[in-house]
């Protein structure tokens, strides 16, 4: 009986065993760890009650805060300056700084340091997104954060596999974001829970990484404990590139793919060829609808950007849509890059001018409103269509406020008409 | 160990952003984050409860984000235990690394209503109402957490094993 590429990247962690099977309970090593201004701190305050002198690898500890700063507050910015002095205290390679700092989500691939065929924990929800390069990928809390930090390992229940094919030529204007959100509309926000979402199909070779990326991000959204999807030429060609440009330390990757005779629990088959975009509506990622059903919806701010969202093919993508027109006067623009280097790209590209004449504002990279944070709070009875994850009540502002979640296209149209519009209604 | 507190009841799909809002996740001192338990499903849940209250879920309880913040609101507000049909796996890791008692049971969570006051006993895994006989059965945990939830958290548990 075969493996799935999930329980063969387990296996090949797990310690002290020779087989696995879904439902096993294993102590597993870790290639690298996550946390971020948000919930690094209660993990540093737990990690210094243990009393150890040194974090397990220097270099496989990662502390992005990229939640909440440039500083919104005062205590904000106590929470990151607590990340920024144990950084140092320990020698955490991997810290970054404002002016380095991006989404955790889109920073890290970007920089080589996770790979195909790793195990990687974060205490971030979307830690599932890495799934896309090949790895294992799973979303924990502080508490896990910190025994990692001290001893390199983690617990974890081996989950069931569900996979996802994928078939088809997806139309323009739709991409991973409207596949992972008609996957979640199929099978609902607790459809994938517990379980392992693998994406799979001749659909999966025309996307590129931040497609992948994107899908990934979103498995969680269905409930489940990580998406992967198996490396490609397009994987080794973005993580070869990856390393080449920062050097992590790093560089040795392993390319796993599931068996023939691999154990599923499902398998859905989706032909996507016939797709239109997904737009998915308050208060759940799992109402997905057609823009054509929410035309009449007047939108007070569109949000491009996020770990699901804000890569440099997703700005692409809205700056084509607006690119000589102007947001409308309703409606507030706020276009957020996920990284540094994206947002120079945009500003090489010119979709960052493409924004500003638009009459949209070009943010530093941020989780911003994504949750609510930051950089564009809903107030009492706004409606936003945003390329982020989470639509849930209060999510982005008031408890009042609501949330439409789309692809970059789709939002930027939705900015330009002022309602919830269809690049093709402009 | 046993519990015994008046029911709160919510729906399915109560997620992290409603247990605990980001706009109070500038601070991770449980005091402080007990003050805003489960303010945007219900904002005046922090002024009716009493120690030892019980919240009762549905479906996928403590869906979406990784906070810890959320278990750790409900354990600092005094609840002292969650039963739900089915647990997110992150809140489900993050309640049981934290120590806050956590229990599986869809019946128990079909037939708890709101203002019952039930017992729970965690050793046997048994819920029940108050003055009744009928029991419903909670899942139970394999070994290995048992021994995390015995230690009283992952953290402590990691001290044992020193």
């Amino acid at each position: 009986m075969g493996y799935t590429i999930t329980e063969k990247i387990l296996l090949s962690h797990a310690k002290g065993i020779s087989e696995i099977a879904p439902g096993d309970f294993i102590r597993a090593n870790v290639d690298i760890c996550l946390g971020n201004d948000i919930t690094s701190p209660i993990a540093i305050r737990e990690f210094r009650q243990l009393g150890k002198k040194k974090v397990f690898n220097q270099k496989r500890v990662c502390l992005v805060p990229d939640y909440f700063l440039p500083a919104k507050d005062i205590q904000s910015a106590n929470q990151a300056k607590l990340l920024k002095e144990f950084a140092a205290e320990f020698g955490i390679t991997n810290y970054f700084e404002l002016g380095q700092m991006g989404v955790e989500h889109a920073l890290l691939p970007e920089r080589g340091l996770v790979l195909p065929g790793d195990l990687m924990i974060g205490a971030d929800s979307h830690t599932c997104t890495h799934g896309a390069l090949g790895a294992f990928a799973t979303g924990v809390g502080s508490t896990d954060l910190a025994y990692a930090m001290a001893f390199g390992e983690c617990w974890l229940k081996v989950p069931e596999t569900i996979q996802i094919r994928f078939t088809g030529k997806p139309r323009k204007w739709v991409g991973g974001k409207d596949l992972i959100l008609h996957v979640i509309a199929d099978i609902g926000v607790a459809g994938a829970l517990y379980k392992t979402l693998e994406f799979t199909g001749n659909t999966i070779e025309m996307l590129s990484m931040d497609d992948r990326f994107s899908m990934c991000n979103m498995a969680v959204e269905a409930g489940a404990k990580n998406g992967i999807i198996a490396p490609d030429k397009e994987t080794e060609k973005y993580v070869k590139a990856a390393v080449r440009k920062y050097k992590p330390a790093r560089k040795a990757y392993k390319v796993i793919s599931s068996d023939e005779d691999a154990v599923y629990s499902d398998v859905r088959e989706y032909n996507v060829s016939k797709l239109e975009p997904v737009v998915a509506a308050p208060h759940l990622p799992s109402n997905g609808k057609s823009v054509s059903q929410l035309k009449d919806i007047e939108v007070d701010q569109v949000v491009i950007g996020s770990c699901t969202n804000g890569r440099i093919s997703d700005l692409k993508q809205a700056a084509a849509v607006i690119k000589n027109k102007k947001v409308h006067s309703r409606t507030r623009l706020v276009v957020i890059p996920a990284t540094q280097a994206i947002y120079l790209e945009a500003i090489k590209e010119g979709y960052a001018e493409t924004f500003v004449r638009a009459g949209g504002v070009f943010c530093t990279p941020s989780c911003g409103p994504c949750l609510g944070g930051h950089m564009g709070i809903l107030a009492k009875g706004e409606v936003a269509v945003a390329t982020t994850n989470r639509n849930f009540v209060g999510r982005m502002g008031h408890p009042q406020s609501s949330v439409y979640l789309s692809n970059p296209a789709i939002a930027a149209a939705s900015a330009i008409k002022g309602m919830i519009a269809h690049p093709a209604d402009l | 160990m046993k519990f015994k507190g008046t029911v709160y009841k919510f729906g399915d799909d109560v997620n992290t952003d409603e247990i605990i809002p980001a706009r109070y996740l500038n601070t991770s001192d449980p005091k402080e984050l007990a003050k805003y338990c489960m303010e945007d499903a219900d904002p005046e849940f922090v002024e009716k409860i009493k120690l030892g209250d019980i919240i009762v879920g549905g479906e996928n309880f403590g869906c979406g984000s990784s906070r810890e913040h959320a278990p750790i609101s409900i354990k600092a507000a005094g609840i002292s235990c969650v039963i739900a049909k089915s647990f997110a796996r992150i809140f489900f890791r993050n309640a049981i690394n934290i120590g806050l008692p956590i229990f599986t049971s869809p019946e128990a969570a079909d037939n708890l209503e709101a203002g019952d006051i039930a017992e729970v006993d965690a050793t046997r895994g048994e819920i029940k109402k108050a003055k009744r006989e009928k029991t419903y059965r909670a899942e139970t945990f394999p070994k290995f957490i048992k021994e995390i939830i015995r230690s009283g958290g992952l953290m402590a548990y990691a001290e044992k094993q020193k």
